[in-house]
């Protein structure tokens, strides 16, 4: 199994017909996701890449019956994108621009409550559920499907995730970036909800970086509610303060969202922590070991 | 994006915050003629972007014209050097010259955007002049704080509860109340990520005035804020940082010696954590992002190593939509124009890796190659160290 996405997810690609969206929905569709629909305003009852293309969310969902939204489209206009397809009614948005301004998302977050949505991102790599679902712009080959899922803030580092677990004979059920921006949508705590019940997931890497609260929250609903191993790492442990690393969410800002403040939490949470890069795999494997064991 | 406190007032202004009267000078004339149109004792305040200010020599009182002229002379072209610049220190190049006023209660007024909450949050507290985070640890609950509802806004019954709980009252109140009115909405409609009023002054007369003002910008909003991106200050920035900006690069300068160019911000930061784990310092973070060139690479290369710090590279690529034989022909065309003598070493994964290492291997270049990031930073490290 695996969560959100599977070879039934049927996915319009917002943006389609531009360089991004082009490039990236043609991956998606080597790679075997059921891309049923594009939409770009204006450009309604074209085909591209031989998918039907849309002038409204909307109307792709009604003719198609798309159910996952993926994003493409300029920082400026991605938060309108999502509100749109959230409203059009897909389960999933999952949206890869980078750049949206914060206040732009404290609004679509706003707009989003209470609606049967599950957003993705922004500034994420996507998700993935090898061998059944890709939408983002990750590298499929890296993936193999497996028992481990893998929730993370970064985009390359969860290719390193992944491809230590796979060098370890793991595969990935799901691996969901979550964005590294200061406003996402789903964060690690609905995430692990979700691989708590995915029974065809062992275990779950939890990849964090400076900046905010979301691993320390997540390290407490672990201690409470979370039965499967986790092992965790997080990035910026050299970081200076004040200073934004690459990820508009990644600063350490009043002294607070330090690496070590929360390799501490995640800890005291019962994670393993991999404190080197290196060894996200290796202590995967301890760590799976250990429950064997005992 | 920092700016500095003459333009926070300016912005703030606009949106009818009160601030004390004055101008900016770049020149001890431009400072006594301000002083003279001021008509009072004035402020001489330091233009940097960095706090603690006034410990480190950079505000003081003249009491007339001429002495505030002399206090301008010593204070231009001078390092500044506080808690929040490093020990380099800042030239100061401008001055702010402002009317002095008697001060009867300092208070703290902050916005900033609260990531739990996902919601603005509006900090008050009767502990102005101090350094907020010292009050968030010592004393907690002399910070009030309250949560802007991003559909109807800062209500006007949370600027009164705050302003009760400063403990103000009477003319003083009402005129606390549209003062943060209209922080707030300097602050959404800038798109700011900070505005800090510290101290807010309460004068003896009973007027409320942002003594001092500090805003920072979300850079991803700039595009749509020219007049705020105009005030951008690259003298302030590190040259190198400047330089990296021009193509579209994350790079940003640290203290070690090795020097690190990746793809990815987070592989960037684990790239630096396991370099000092193989018991190396960082000598930058960069990240040279998902959508970079041939060209904006062999730029990242030329700066990395135009860092007189820097005694060896480390080069991480993960290719996704990055491919590995890019970079390695970027890197190449930077290292011969160059002639690139420190050693560096390159560890490519994912796609187009074994073109990637081709290239390299056939420069002719001494590339070091590694396999997976341990091997790549201690073998760096060893070089660096040797």
């Amino acid at each position: 199994m695996s969560i959100l996405a599977d070879e039934n997810t049927r996915v319009v690609v917002l943006g389609i017909t531009g360089g991004e969206g082009t490039f990236h929905a043609t991956r998606m569709l080597e790679y075997g996701t059921k891309v049923v629909a594009g939409m770009t305003p204006g450009k309604g009852g074209q085909k591209h890449l031989g998918v039907p293309v849309f002038n409204t969310v909307a109307d792709a969902v009604k003719e198609t019956g798309a159910d996952a939204a993926a994003i493409f489209v300029p920082p400026f206009a991605a938060a309108d994108a999502i509100m749109e397809a959230a409203e059009a009614g897909v389960g999933l948005v999952v949206c890869i621009t980078e750049g949206i301004p914060t206040f732009d998302m404290i609004k679509v977050k706003t707009f989003l409550h209470g609606k049967p949505v599950s957003l993705i991102g922004p500034n994420t790599p996507g998700i993935i559920s090898p061998g059944k679902c890709k939408i983002g712009i990750m590298p499929g080959p890296i993936h193999k499907a497996g028992t481990i899922g893998i929730i993370s803030r970064s985009g390359t580092l969860t290719y390193e995730a992944v491809q230590q677990t796979s060098k370890q004979g793991y595969g990935q059920s799901t691996a969901v970036g979550i964005g590294g921006d200061p406003i996402v949508g789903l964060k690690y705590i609905e995430l692990l909800k979700l691989f708590k019940n995915d029974k065809d997931t062992e275990a779950v890497i939890l990849i964090g970086e400076i900046g905010g609260t979301a691993e320390d929250e997540a390290a407490a609903y672990i201690k409470k509610e979370f039965p499967k191993p986790v092992v965790g790492f997080i990035a910026g442990q050299t970081a200076p303060p004040g200073r934004r690393m690459g990820h508009a969410g990644a600063i350490i800002a009043g002294g607070k969202g330090t690496a070590q403040e929360k390799m501490d939490a995640l800890r005291a949470g019962g994670v393993h922590v991999a404190v080197s890069p290196a060894d996200i795999g290796a202590t995967l494997k301890a760590a799976l070991k250990s429950v064997t064991v005992t | 994006m920092k700016i500095h406190e003459f333009q926070a007032k300016s912005i703030l202004a606009r949106f009818g915050v009160r601030i004390p009267r004055g101008e900016v000078a770049t020149t001890p004339a431009e400072a006594r003629a301000i002083a003279e149109k001021i008509g009072s004792r004035v402020v001489v305040k330091a233009q940097i972007h960095a706090g603690g200010r006034g410990k480190g020599g950079g505000v003081k009182l003249a009491a007339n014209p001429a002495e505030a002229e002399k206090l301008a002379k010593a204070m231009l072209g001078m390092t500044l050097v506080t808690h929040q610049t490093g020990p380099e220190g800042k030239v100061v190049k401008r001055v702010l010259i402002e009317e002095a006023l008697d001060i009867a209660r300092e208070l703290y007024l902050g916005i900033v955007i609260d990531r739990a909450r996902e919601a603005a949050v509006i900090m008050a507290s009767t502990e102005g002049g101090v350094e907020i985070e010292k009050v968030a640890a010592e004393t907690p609950d002399l910070i009030f704080k309250e949560y802007v509802d991003p559909g109807t806004g800062f209500a006007a019954f949370q600027a009164r509860r705050l302003a009760f709980k400063l403990g103000l009252s009477g003319e003083t109140f009402k005129q606390a109340v549209k003062f943060l009115a209209a922080l707030y909405k300097a602050f959404e409609a800038t798109d700011a990520s900070l505005a800090e009023i510290n101290p807010l002054l309460i004068t003896r007369g009973g007027d409320v005035l942002a003594l001092d003002a500090k805003m920072n910008f979300d850079d991803n909003a700039l595009a749509r804020h020219p007049d705020i991106l105009a005030m951008r200050d690259l003298g302030e920035e590190s040259p190198l940082e400047v330089e990296a900006s021009k193509f579209n690069l994350n790079y940003i300068k640290l203290d070690g010696n090795v020097g690190c160019m990746v793809n990815g911000a987070g592989l960037a930061m684990a790239t630096m954590d396991i370099i000092k784990y193989a018991g190396g310092m960082p000598a930058n973070f960069l990240d040279v992002g998902g959508g970079v060139t041939e060209e904006a690479v062999t730029n990242a290369f030329k700066i990395l190593v135009a860092d007189k710090d820097v005694k060896g590279a480390l080069i991480n690529i993960f290719g996704g939509i990055v491919r590995c034989d890019m970079i390695a022909s970027g890197v190449i065309k930077a290292a011969r124009e160059l002639g690139t003598k420190i050693p560096v070493v390159i560890r490519l994964e994912g796609t187009n890796v074994e073109l990637g290492k081709k290239l390299l291997a056939e420069s002719g270049l001494d590339f070091h190659s590694a396999d997976g990031m341990r091997d790549a930073a201690e073998k760096i490290v060893m070089l660096v160290n040797r």
